[in-house]
């Protein structure tokens, strides 16, 4: 199977470096003030919840993090594969400037779940309950990523080697989006993906969608400086980027 | 709101995520960032130098 001749053209690194040095800063900018008015909107203006009073201000930070850890566990998976299919090396870059940003938002996402656990369940974590669990796996499979990553001194079999694991670990992510669905959690349903109207009043939702936009702004911004950086140890020995170095002096 | 804003009820939990999450977008931003001037800075020491032996130069993490 072949890639279409516009995705070859925007996987060469130094239209990829340029284009995504142009965009970075808008995506940050952007995705910053959106998360500004986000949390302004959720701590300040939404109503509090007639069972969790104002406890339940932690989602407008607990699921964009969620949010983000799933996606950008896609991204860095979807990088693998066509890295390992296609041996296409900016996928490669791509995924490995995921994995940390991910990492991060994995971290946030069960940190500030035990944080909302422990008014509302009584509890910091539970075992038992499979959504935790199972993105306690992730945040495992983000780590092995980098730690594999990072251990093997040819960067090709890094490559191949992580990326293998990034797609095996794809498997989790249904199991984290069903696991409230399928087995009997502490964790509640979902609330807004769902297809019927979200259970959620508009004075509560709308802090919560910008929110969502501006970290997922703010993490491609992010994902992009990562990826710039990747790309210049990757092609480090091109004319290009010599070039690109000393006028960024 | 009064309660809220003055860490009345639970809300000691709610800032605690408001600081977490605040902390971990900055420290994304400026290690992102931090790593990419690092890198440029390498590359234009590597071109200074232009090291002879081009496989002795190491540039992972």
């Amino acid at each position: 199977m072949r890639l279409p001749n516009w995705l070859h053209k925007f996987a060469s690194p130094p239209h990829f470096y340029r284009i995504a040095a142009r965009i970075e800063p808008w995506m940050l900018w952007s995705g910053l003030a959106a998360i500004a008015v986000g949390a302004f909107g959720g701590l300040l203006l939404a109503p509090p919840d007639y069972q969790q009073g104002d406890a339940y201000r932690i989602i407008y930070f607990h699921v964009p993090a969620a949010y983000l850890a799933m996606q950008l566990y896609a991204l860095m998976a979807i990088g693998s594969a066509i890295g390992l299919i296609w041996r296409m090396k900016l996928a490669y870059a791509i995924a490995a400037a995921a994995a940390p940003v991910g990492l991060a938002f994995t971290g946030l996402a069960l940190a500030t779940g035990m944080l909302w656990g422990k008014p509302m369940w009584g509890a910091y974590w539970s075992w038992g309950d499979a959504r935790l669990t199972s993105v306690l796996v992730m945040f495992f499979l983000y780590l092995g990523y980098m730690l594999l990553h990072a251990s093997l001194e040819e960067r090709s079999t890094a490559d191949r080697a992580a990326g293998i694991l990034a797609v095996v670990g794809v498997v989790n992510l249904p199991i984290i989006k069903f696991s409230v669905e399928w087995w009997s959690s502490l964790h509640q349903g979902p609330t807004i993906s769902r297809l019927a109207a979200p259970a959620i009043t508009w004075d509560m939702l709308w802090p919560l969608l910008v929110m969502v936009a501006g970290s997922v702004l703010f993490s491609m911004a992010v994902t992009l400086t990562r990826a710039r950086a990747e790309v210049l140890l990757r092609e480090r020995s091109a004319r290009w980027v010599r070039d690109a170095a000393e006028a960024c002096a | 709101m009064r309660e809220f804003l003055a860490m009345g009820g639970y809300a000691a939990f709610v800032w605690s995520c408001v600081g977490l999450s605040f902390a971990v977008f900055a420290g994304l931003m400026l290690t992102a960032r931090r790593r990419l001037r690092s890198v440029r800075g390498r590359i234009r020491i590597r071109q200074r130098n232009a090291a002879p032996d081009e496989g002795s130069w190491e540039l992972r993490a």
